[in-house]
């Protein structure tokens, strides 16, 4: 089975972010970059699928810049067999744009199933999988909690408002990871030595013009520092005449 | 507490390779995730985490730096980043690492014979065997030439008399890879628990290196099979290779353990309030954490230097030695400096600052002294020999 995962680079969520000098992006300066957590589910499930099965390929697909062979190469160290870096080379990128450049990519490589985190936690889309699957035409599944392959088809659970919804899918399809599914592995030492040896392909990404344009980024304002007031009075009084939410 | 920020001051990151990198923050993660959880509770009860060998042994530290046998064959500058990283956690853990790798994989690695290697390396990279390392005696510390132990020749077998103190694991070891004289030469030979004549004592009450068993080794007519003998050296080089590649992670080590008191005080300045104020907003507070990151720089770029120098193959025992002796003073001082910082509460367990610290007295002091390596680097460049 060709086993695909597609993943991102992003800013650890326990960075301070700063808006760079073009007011519609982030500074990278001094920020940690990390695979994006929903990916770690993504690759590990491909990871467990091709064991369960004893055969296949796991290769892992990052649509960037060169900065984003570090999160390959940490996926090849867990245990994925190739890497390819789509190179953007820089163009501006909305979901669509994203997923159709992935696309276009896909459709030169063989691939059963396509595995990704259920969104990326930099800017909270959740678009790729649902717009990858309908560019290729194959079905997908979101947030998958829970995930087992059988004779070509996969069984997978979802945790949907109030209920757990079970589906059933055959391949070629796009699933979406959601925490829960897994416990992705750690690398091993002797797994990043091995991911020396690894190919890690670079490719020119086929990137459309976006339809969707950043137009701003503004961080969200500094909260108040908090006040002790002395009495019940003083805190009726203020919320009367201060937060006028009496 | 929030992540573990490890301080890098002139951007020292870039100048290690992405996949040292890739080392460092794998066992970063490691010893976050499952060490710190549990180092406390060890701390205070003087043992050491067992339950966490074979998982040590998965994630490939044992001998890292060896090729072959189920080694993971790195770089010696990720090797010493490894050990830096498994410091931040404790000296202890580090300890037990190094002795596992530096002083009984790598002699037999370097010195044994193939059987040899076959029969102990694989199990040992795996964390299922544990060695340890007999050279220090009670009596002989800094001059181990004057030890006791001796190895005699009975024909058929060898008979091993003497004992040896200090002797990190060695109640929990597997074997122990024990120097001794044999005919007046000092030779390294291969002893299994078990063997009839070998006997263990846990050295109890230490204040230092809590984490970690600390033992003595006696071998009363002590039958070694003659295969257990390292061909491979003879005389003190043999032992003290092993120190120098030891100490090459201990200057690695304690770069990490001075990085992890000056987070807790960076930390604890910008938060704890006196007379209004984050404390860090006093100068003589701001001086002590300056103090800090400006020798821990230090320690970072002496370190990276060495590890060039060793993967280069242009190491010198006394570049080694300079780099022990000072990173061990500096992250003692970062300690004690640190623990200054965190006022009263710094006397407790809640913080780490003074486990490290008491861990630190230890580390300043064995595989070569902080005076004696001073003099190893005087004798370098003056040509005159102080030590004896």
């Amino acid at each position: 089975m060709n086993i695909i995962v597609c993943i991102k680079r992003v800013p650890a969520t326990d960075s301070k972010i700063k808006v760079g000098a073009d007011g519609r992006s982030i500074d990278p300066a001094g920020v940690d970059f990390v695979l994006n957590p929903y990916d770690e589910f993504a690759v590990e499930q491909a990871l467990k699928t091709k064991e369960q099965l004893g055969a296949g390929q796991v290769t892992v697909v990052s649509l960037g810049s060169a900065d984003a062979q570090k999160e390959l190469r940490s996926c090849l160290a867990m245990g994925a067999d190739a890497a390819v870096l789509l190179d953007d080379g820089g163009k501006p990128r909305d979901a669509h744009a994203t997923a159709s450049a992935v696309a276009a990519w896909l459709r030169t490589v063989p691939h059963d199933v396509v595995f990704c985190g259920k969104q990326a936690v930099d800017h909270d889309d959740s678009q790729f999988a649902g717009r990858l699957a309908a560019l290729l035409g194959v079905p997908s599944v979101t947030e998958v909690v829970a995930l087992e392959l059988s004779d070509g088809t996969f069984r997978a659970e979802r945790d949907i408002e109030g209920a757990r919804e079970v589906v059933r899918c055959g391949t070629p399809c796009v699933i979406s990871t959601q925490k829960g599914l897994n416990e992705p592995r750690s690398a091993t030492l002797k797994g990043i030595m091995a991911a020396k040896k690894k190919p890690l392909e670079t490719v020119a990404a086929d990137v459309p013009a976006p339809g969707v344009e950043v137009v701003s980024l503004e961080l969200p304002p500094e909260r108040k520092e908090g006040r002790i007031l002395g009495s019940v009075d003083e805190l009726i009084a203020a919320l009367r005449t201060e937060a006028k939410v009496l | 507490m929030s992540q573990f920020k490890a301080a890098d001051f002139y951007q020292i990151d870039d100048l290690f390779t992405e996949e040292e990198r890739m080392v460092r923050d794998t066992v970063r993660d490691w010893v976050t995730d499952n060490f710190l959880p549990v180092v406390e509770e060890h701390n205070r009860a003087g043992t050491f985490p067992m339950e966490l060998v074979p998982a040590l042994g998965e994630l490939g530290v044992f001998g890292a730096n060896l090729e072959g046998y189920g080694c993971a064959g790195m770089s010696s500058t990720a090797n010493g980043l490894i050990c830096q990283e498994l410091e931040r956690g404790d000296s202890g853990l580090r300890s037990f690492v190094s002795v596992q790798g530096s002083l009984c994989m790598f002699p037999i690695h370097s010195y044994g014979t193939e059987e040899q290697k076959q029969k102990w390396l694989p199990g040992m990279a795996a964390g299922k065997l544990i060695g340890c390392f007999g050279l220090t005696e009670a009596d002989f510390g800094s001059n181990p030439s004057g030890m006791l132990t001796r190895i005699e020749d009975k024909g058929d077998h060898y008979l091993l008399n003497g004992s040896k103190y200090w002797i990190t694991n060695g109640c929990i070891a597997d074997l122990a890879i024990v120097s001794a004289k044999l005919d007046g030469v000092v030779r390294m030979i291969v002893v299994e628990k078990g063997t009839p004549g070998f006997s263990t004592n846990t050295i109890k009450n230490k204040f230092s290196l809590r984490a970690s068993v600390t033992s003595e080794l006696v071998f009363e007519d002590c039958k070694v099979p003659k295969e257990n003998l390292l061909p491979g050296i003879e005389g003190l080089k043999g032992p003290l290779s092993c120190l120098n590649s030891a100490r090459f992670g201990i200057a690695f080590g304690a770069v990490g353990a001075a990085m992890a008191v000056y987070d807790e005080a960076l930390r604890y300045s910008q938060n704890r309030i006196m007379f209004d104020k984050p404390i860090g907003r006093f100068q003589l507070v701001q001086n002590k954490l300056v103090w800090m990151v400006n020798e821990i720089t230090k320690g970072q770029l002496l370190a990276w230097r060495m590890g060039q120098l060793k993967d280069s193959d242009r190491l010198h025992h006394t570049h080694v030695s300079l780099a022990k002796r000072n990173n061990c003073w500096m992250a003692l001082e970062c300690c004690r400096l640190a623990r200054d910082v965190l006022g009263a509460n710094g006397i407790t367990d809640e913080y780490q600052t003074m486990r490290h610290m008491c861990n630190l007295e230890s580390v300043i002091t064995y595989e070569g002294t902080h005076d004696i390596h001073g003099l190893i680097v005087g004798r370098e460049i003056t040509g005159l020999d102080a030590i004896m």
